[in-house]
């Protein structure tokens, strides 16, 4: 599958990979040098491969707080959160955003390789007083990222860009909302297909410069912010991925709520957590072994080399006992061993 | 793309300068070019040995690593220490300070099996 923006990529240089069955970028100028525009200056990625979901009606709220672990009859018009759909064993089908666009509509922001689960998931279980359509082939999307992305967005919209995270705007026929997976300031900009040729190339003229899926998973990962599938699976919960904070216990129900009850009355067997490579080493990537004393108890989720930090990073599912800051392990490649610690998170944090 | 003259090829992107008994081995400026930002290369040990064909070193990039096959059978007789804290070399310079290691060829004949310039021009395209 293609998105609206993909002669947009071949005209900037992108470089195409598979992702999820889309033909999507990977770099253009190359991994290290878009992260560093987005931790210094300002980067877009096309972020269209993601899927949106609108949900609307009198019940609406009430609905999406009985299939999602965040309290949506608790957000305010205007604003948006990060929420998980679970299984009945607590385990993750989808990390997604949504956005309270009135009182009784919502739209969801879903991973690309997760549009057609969901919505079959979420079809399934409809009620009364709800309407739910995917819309995710009528649109783009953009990710505007970075501490320059405010001029950007300036540039773009003609106003200043709302300093709070999470807010939601709707400019046009578009969805703004303040948000993204780098751990920089920016913005997630959601419009008509038609119209994403267009905005990508204003957002270019702007300042922008192109950034691909390889730079998007470097900087996410620097912030451990999980990436599902990788490190979100339907065996792992939450609790164990450390979402906690997403999870609303005092809604009276929703899926996955008992598992998770009982999984953090007993505490979580498995944690993940961030790694850093204490000494010179190949960059980390998913699936290699993690030992702890000599004995391997975990593969590597994610893994990069960190750009900004110069060392080999990682997350894993460990034993929540060996799942503190400062724990060292040992991450294996290619059979040699290197050692790691667990660190907190996030792995990069800029200067103050 | 840069093809020298003077080098053979490996349908694998690997080069080989030959003088007397040894060959200096390296990735093509094509193969930088694909692989991108190296970030990471691990040439081999002094001593050991390789049939030709077999995975002598290791390179990575940011997203990928990449095998690096020994063009000739024989024993490395050198390797690019540089490397080891500065792997960009391989982007920068790759037909020389980028290059690798250096083996004592086993088999001369070898060297017949591998492509000209020419021939390598014609398959990455140039």
């Amino acid at each position: 599958m293609r998105t609206p923006l993909f002669d947009s990529h071949l005209a900037a240089g992108g470089r195409i990979v598979d992702f999820a069955g889309w033909e999507m970028p990977v770099q253009y100028s190359g991994i290290l040098d878009e992260h560093k525009t987005v931790r210094e200056a300002a980067g877009v990625f096309d972020i269209s491969h993601m899927g949106e979901f609108f949900v609307s009606g009198p019940a609406c709220a009430g609905w999406l707080d009985s299939l999602l672990t965040n309290n949506a009859t608790a957000l305010a018009t205007g604003h948006a959160h990060y929420s998980l759909m679970l299984n009945e064993r607590g385990g993750v089908i989808d990390d997604l955003i949504v956005y309270r666009l009135d009182a009784e509509e919502f739209l969801l922001v879903v991973n690309a390789a997760k549009i057609d689960e969901d919505a079959a998931w979420m079809k399934s279980r409809l009620a009364e007083g709800v309407t739910f359509e995917n819309r995710s082939a009528d649109f783009g999307a953009l990710a505007v990222q970075g501490p320059r992305s405010g001029e950007i967005f300036e540039k773009l919209f003609g106003r200043s860009m709302p300093h709070e995270r999470n807010r939601v705007l709707e400019i046009g026929d578009g969805f703004i909302v303040t948000t993204g997976y780098t751990g920089e300031k920016g913005f997630e900009w959601i419009m008509p297909a038609a119209e994403a040729t267009s905005s990508w190339e204003r957002t270019l003229a702007a300042g922008a410069k192109p950034c691909g899926l390889g730079a998007r998973d470097t900087l996410r990962l620097e912030m451990c912010y999980p990436l599902n599938g990788s490190d979100l699976s339907p065996d792992h919960s939450p609790l164990e991925a450390g979402l906690g904070f997403f999870v609303d216990f005092s809604k009276p129900s929703f899926i996955g709520k008992e598992a998770l009850l009982t999984q953090k009355a007993a505490g979580p067997a498995r944690r993940l957590v961030a790694l850093k490579v204490v000494e010179k080493s190949p960059p980390i990537r998913p699936h290699y072994p993690v030992f702890l004393d000599g004995v391997q108890v975990a593969e590597t989720t994610s893994g990069a080399l960190s750009p900004s930090l110069g060392c080999g990073i990682a997350m894993a599912y460990l034993p929540a006992a060996a799942s503190k800051p400062g724990q060292e392990i040992e991450i294996e490649v290619r059979g040699k061993k290197f050692r790691a610690c667990v660190h907190k998170k996030p792995l990069y944090q800029k200067d103050p | 793309m840069n093809v020298p003259d003077n080098l053979r090829y490996a349908e694998s992107h690997e080069w080989i300068l030959v003088e007397g008994d040894t060959g200096t081995v390296g990735i093509t400026e094509h193969a930088q070019a694909e692989l991108t930002d190296i970030v990471f290369a691990e040439p081999p040990a002094v001593g050991k040995s390789f049939k030709a064909g077999d995975v002598a070193a290791v390179v990575e990039s940011v997203k990928a690593a990449s095998d690096i096959y020994s063009p000739v059978s024989g024993e490395i007789i050198a390797r690019n220490d540089a490397l080891e804290q500065t792997p960009a070399l391989l982007n920068t310079d790759p037909f020389g300070e980028g290059w690798i290691f250096k083996i004592r060829l086993a088999d001369p004949a070898e060297l017949s099996a591998l492509k000209d310039p020419a021939s390598y021009k014609a398959q990455i395209g140039e």
